[in-house]
């Protein structure tokens, strides 16, 4: 079987936030349909890393191929349509629009996205709070899976997620959990910040272990059992 | 006559009246300001000078062009949105990054300039402006119906009326396009976070610019309406627009009806204060809002940053 193409290509990445330096030549891969983690400590920059790709860190050197179109020169709406979709690890639900509002903002880019019914099918949740009036009244679990809904339905087909389990009940990151594997399942490619690396290597194909804004290792999914030992160093977990 | 206060109760349906008036002009100016501030943390302290070019222009419209009041006031907003446009693709923007104050310098000095130029080229005497046939005149209005006293009639200035519909009209439908439409909610999700709202394949800049462009347009609006009250002069705007800070004070930065429900009741508060204390006329809006800074600091409908 032929290797899926390459959807994401981040070759030697450096990022800065000012003067400051945090990533030092980031290079990863990521292939159609795959489920990617970023692991590592807080602060080793996972989230810059999926911010950079995404376009939201401006300040970039290197090379972040997506569909084979360099990107590192592009501002972040630029790179949203060529189907890519960020979860942020604040959320980013807004208070100043209802659940509703909140859900159908992103604009469709292409076709393909999913339909309100295959959404409230995902999250039943996000169907009974619609009316809400104040996004933000959900609870943290809710608005966890609205911020994840609300990208699935522009036809975006590389979602990468920063850490949308945090801070969340078991149930509810068991639900996230069941999410994302439907996804998969449909077809999308998954990029996964997490630091619940026992979460993360259930769902992961490849897991790649970030420190101090390099990668330092990449797991597959065969390898988690024998690399244990590894990653725990790599985690502290 | 019946009387209240000692006045005659047609003279203060009257003196109501232009407190409604004013507070048309007040909500007009301050739902623009609000707009401007929520979407790009520019303070416009142009906003005076854009609303004195847009009498001007229907004055120009008129005077060199034979383009009456009705096209003034299509054409107007378009022109002034568009030289604020201009001013947001090469000035504003630029300054986004730094502090409040940069923007507010900024905008200042832009005042200075196109007070200066509308000196040099039409004299700060002020220029008479004829506004059309079916705005002129009073309408008789019984107040019998009040007082029951047949003799209680009050001459009710038609353009004033007008003034108010106007812009009862305007900030209704600006209020609808905010809070209702699908526009709108980018619109509001972009005030509160540019960068997401971007990273979901938004173009935030242009909508930035078209947001400035559209704020600057109801001053333009607002200028058109005043031309067919008063004297037309380049410095109609710098007196005015001093109230209007103190209004968006008053009525916080957060949320639309509440500009413009603040500059319709505070126009309203000063007609009341003109009727009962004269004196006090030119200083209750600044004492309001004292009060409000002392109680909240944010602004009666201002969410605390
Ligand atoms: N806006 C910022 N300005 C300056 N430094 C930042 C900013 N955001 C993150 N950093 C720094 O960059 C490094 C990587 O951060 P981040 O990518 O958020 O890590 P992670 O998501 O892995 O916890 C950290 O040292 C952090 O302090
Ligand atoms: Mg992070």
């Amino acid at each position: 079987m032929p290797e899926p193409a390459i959807l994401i290509d981040v070759n030697d990445l450096s990022a800065f936030y000012g003067e400051s330096h945090v990533l030092h030549g980031v290079s990863l891969t990521i292939r159609a349909g795959e489920v990617v983690t970023l692991l590592g400590r807080n602060g080793a920059g996972k989230t810059t890393t999926l911010k950079s790709i995404m376009g939201i860190v401006r300040q970039r050197q290197g090379s972040i191929k997506i569909n084979g179109l360099e990107t590192v020169g592009l501002p972040s709406n630029r790179i949203a349509r060529l189907g890519v979709a960020f979860c942020p690890e604040e959320r980013g639900i807004f208070s100043s629009l209802s659940v509703e509002e909140n859900l159908l903002l992103p604009p469709i880019i292409q076709p393909g996205g999913l339909g309100l019914d295959d959404l409230f099918t995902l999250f039943p949740n996000i169907r009974e709070r619609l009316s809400t009036r104040q996004g933000t009244r959900l609870s943290g679990g809710e608005q966890q899976m609205l911020a994840i809904a609300r990208v699935l339905r522009t036809g975006a087909r590389i979602l990468m997620l920063d850490e949308p389990t945090e801070g969340l009940a078991p149930v509810i990151v068991e639900q996230i959990g069941e999410a994302i594997l439907a996804l998969k399942a449909r077809g999308f490619t998954i990029v996964l910040v997490e630091q619940n690396f026992h979460f993360a290597s259930g769902l992961a194909d490849r897991n790649y272990v970030m420190e101090d804004g390099v990668i330092v290792e990449m797991v597959a999914r065969e390898e988690v059992r024998e690399k244990a030992g590894l990653l725990q160093e790599y985690l502290g977990v | 006559m019946t009387t209240i206060f000692d006045m005659p109760i047609a003279i203060l349906g009257l003196q109501i009246l232009i407190g409604l008036q004013n507070g048309a002009f007040y909500a007009l100016l301050s739902l623009g300001l609000a707009v401007i501030f929520g979407m790009m943390n520019v303070i416009n302290f142009a906003h005076g000078a854009q609303y004195m070019l847009g009498a001007f222009l229907a004055y120009i419209l008129l005077s060199w062009l034979g383009l009456g009041y009705w096209w003034a006031l299509l054409l107007v907003p378009l022109l002034v949105g568009i030289f604020g446009l201009a001013v947001e693709r090469l000035f504003l923007r630029h300054l986004y990054h730094l502090d409040h104050l940069y923007g507010l310098l900024l905008t200042f000095g832009l005042v200075l300039i196109v007070e200066g130029v509308m000196v040099d080229m039409f004299g700060a005497s002020g220029l008479p402006y004829s506004k059309p046939d079916l705005l002129q005149g009073a309408e008789r209005i019984p107040l019998s119906w009040v007082t029951g006293n047949e003799r209680d009639i009050m001459m009710m200035p038609v353009y004033r009326l007008w003034v108010i519909a106007a812009s009862i009209v305007v900030c209704l439908i600006v209020w609808f396009a905010i809070e209702k439409t699908r526009l709108g909610s980018y619109l509001r999700a972009a005030t509160e976070n540019p960068t997401l709202v971007r990273a979901f394949g938004i173009n935030v800049p242009i909508m930035v610019m078209l947001t400035y462009g559209f704020g600057v347009a109801l001053a333009g609006f607002a200028g058109v309406l005043a031309a067919g009250l008063q004297a037309v002069t380049p410095h109609m705007g710098s007196s005015l627009i001093i109230v209007v800070f103190a209004v968006v004070v008053i009525g916080g930065m957060g949320s639309i009806m509440g500009s413009i429900l603040t500059g319709f009741v505070l126009g309203l508060i000063e007609a009341v204060v003109k009727i009962a204390y004269p004196e006090a006329t030119n200083i209750v809006i600044f004492v309001i809002m004292i009060c409000v800074l002392l109680v909240r600091p944010a602004g009666l409908f201002g969410r605390e940053a």
